[in-house]
């Protein structure tokens, strides 16, 4: 009766969850549509005369110079409301999609296990977070090489670095941006394990990362800002640096590990013991 | 594997109770369903049956009071009870953007015992077994509700189980369809699967049941054999005969208390057989001959499960809260 430890972990039920994550038209419509906001930068550009530095988004006065930067530019365009807005409807909806179905009951009498489905769960909307954010990036990387010059990128700091050494670069930004995306997961997770409606928990979620960045943007509520998980949402730029500046890479890090094990724990407390009447 | 001591019983509950507010849904039931019986679990509309059958799988916790699968405590120990059992709770519910086959799969990976191996050839027989076998392929969305609850029987018997429960498993079924559920409940149970089946239709717990309990308003309020549940029912004889008068004298010197109907051309003759007066059918039938009555017709009309039922549970309507 003893079952291979990895299957304890519940490894074909994660690769099950993922692959029902991707036969969904919903969540391809999603990736389409953040692949759309590189085109749609890459093209706006394109079509207009080059726009003068200081105006826009940042990097957008790059582009026109290099087609890599229409990825950077996607990303800061992106992360404010479209990954947010993405994650919040599959983080939102782990728990209380299968909730609102029914399925919960039957997931858990199979026995998916409560902990084991919270865990799987969560890293399924991991995987999706890593997808937003390449699909961003990729998209961006092949409309900026279709539409505009590419060749050797000046960074922040002056210094210019070949194509070949730039990529490492870009994935090290994808990266952090995924990081980035991780606490606000686990908010979404727990709001999913309070309720049977997934449209609440996917609303409350978006709604709050929209006001993480309002309230991060007020200058009286200093003191806050560190607490504050979209704090470090845009200091992917850094890497854009020589040397390369790590340290806003640790510091987002430890901060969305943090908010990880506060509302994954909230969670786990929550669902351990939630009656499943739905 | 190790038996536990006193492993007769497949589910044993012992004051068992939960409330929603104010409102005690299940109250002080004390269950107990013998292994390898087919056991229907029977009761009025929001009597508590899926309540009970939620707290026995895990899903909700009792207020107070104590659940026993298979020897072992819930929800203490659900990771060594639910795998073998297979559970249909209050009609089914699938993933509706999933294929049937891609559901059971989904279903039958989150069981840790389960062998990925041979997932897809148990999946396409469990789903021959229910008769879907040709639907597969289709999205649930666009399956019909007795689809769905076969799809969610064929999730039953996705592996051997020793325990079945099954919350109103006709619901929604064709003629074709609930002979088959009989027949596929039976065979499960020859097969030593204990099966616990809620329903309100009667009819069909007497089809197929062994065992039966009889839930009202929150309470246990009997349970049995099948038989001892009936036998507190009162049987009666019912003749039809022209010659009412000497039929009922007949059946006055037997000791029974019998009542005539005249209406229209039928003449109707019943008394009630109770334990201490309850002469042989081949006996008033001799007497009856003997004294000249011409018999038309003669039933010994056993008591149903349904004045059982009734007797136990009100003849009201309404919801009782
Ligand atoms: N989530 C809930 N919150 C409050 N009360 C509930 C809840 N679920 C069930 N109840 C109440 O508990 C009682 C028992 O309900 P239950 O679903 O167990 O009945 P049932 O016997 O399965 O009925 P049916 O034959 O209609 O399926 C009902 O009075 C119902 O109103
Ligand atoms: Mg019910």
């Amino acid at each position: 009766m003893s079952a291979a430890p990895p299957r304890r972990l519940g490894l074909a039920l994660l690769g099950t969850e993922i692959c029902v994550l991707f036969q969904r038209k919903r969540t391809w419509a999603m990736l389409l549509a953040l692949a759309a906001v590189p085109v749609l930068i890459a093209i706006a550009v394109r079509i207009s005369s080059s726009p003068r530095p200081g105006r826009g988004p940042a990097f957008l006065d790059q582009v026109s110079q290099n087609g890599l930067f229409v990825a950077v530019t996607g990303l800061v365009v992106a992360i404010p409301l479209f990954l947010p807005l993405t994650v919040g409807v599959v983080a939102g909806d782990t728990i209380a999609g299968e909730a609102s179905n029914g399925m919960l009951r039957y997931l858990l009498i199979a026995p998916a296990g409560r902990v084991r489905l919270l865990w799987v769960k969560y890293v399924a909307a991991a995987v999706f977070c890593v997808a937003a954010t390449l699909t961003v990036v990729i998209a961006g990387l092949l409309i900026g090489l279709i539409l505009f010059p590419v060749g050797d990128v000046t960074l922040l700091s002056g210094d210019t670095i070949t194509v070949a050494e730039a990529i490492p670069r870009f994935l090290a930004i994808a990266a952090y941006v995924t990081v980035s995306l991780l606490g606000l997961s686990a908010i979404g997770l727990f709001f999913s394990t309070l309720t049977d409606v997934p449209v609440g928990a996917m609303a409350a979620t978006i709604v709050l990362a929209v006001v993480s960045q309002i309230l991060g943007a007020l200058p009286q509520l200093d003191w806050l800002h560190p607490w504050l998980f979209s704090t470090y949402w845009l200091g992917f730029t850094d890497i854009l640096r020589q040397p390369v500046s790590w340290e806003s890479f640790g510091d987002n890090a430890l901060l969305q590990g943090g908010y990880i094990l506060v509302f994954g724990a909230l969670a786990y407390g929550r669902f351990l013991t939630k009656d499943i009447l739905s | 594997m190790t038996q536990p001591a006193d492993a007769e019983l497949a589910i044993e509950t012992r004051e068992l109770t939960k409330r929603f507010g104010s409102q005690t849904a299940v109250n002080s039931v004390d269950l107990a369903v013998p292994l390898g019986s087919v056991f229907g679990f029977l009761g009025p509309n929001g009597s508590g049956k899926t309540t009970s059958i939620r707290m026995m799988l895990g899903l909700i916790a009792p207020t107070s009071g104590s659940v026993r699968i298979l020897g072992r405590e819930s929800p203490a120990d659900l990771a060594g009870i639910l795998p073998r059992v297979g559970a249909l709770v209050e009609g089914p519910a699938f993933a509706p953007f999933l294929t049937g086959s891609q559901n059971l799969a989904r279903l039958d990976s989150a069981d840790p015992l389960a062998s990925t191996r041979t997932r897809s050839a148990r999946v396409a027989a469990a789903l021959d077994r229910v008769g879907l076998a040709h639907a597969a392929g289709k999205k649930v969305h666009a399956y019909s509700l007795g689809m769905k609850q076969r799809l969610g029987l064929a999730n039953t018997f996705l592996m051997p189980r020793e325990l079945l429960v099954l919350d109103e498993p006709t619901n929604g079924l064709d003629p074709q369809g609930t002979r088959e559920v009989r027949n596929l409940v039976r065979s499960l149970a020859d097969e030593g699967t204990t099966v616990f089946v809620s329903s309100h239709l009667l009819a069909e717990i007497e089809q197929m049941c062994t065992h039966a309990a009889v839930m009202s308003a929150g309470r246990l309020v009997a349970q049995g054999t099948l038989d001892e549940l009936r036998s507190v029912g009162i049987a009666r004889v019912e003749l039809t005969t022209p010659d009412v008068g000497a039929a009922c004298a007949v059946l006055a010197t037997l000791g029974l208390l019998p009542e005539a109907y005249v209406a229209d051309a039928a003449h109707l003759v019943t008394a009630p057989l109770t334990g201490d007066r309850r002469p042989a059918a081949h006996e008033m039938v001799a007497a009856l001959v003997a004294a000249g009555v011409r018999v038309d017709s003669f039933v010994i009309q056993e008591s149903s499960l349904e004045d059982r039922f009734v007797a136990l549970t009100g003849e009201g309507f309404e919801i009782v809260q």
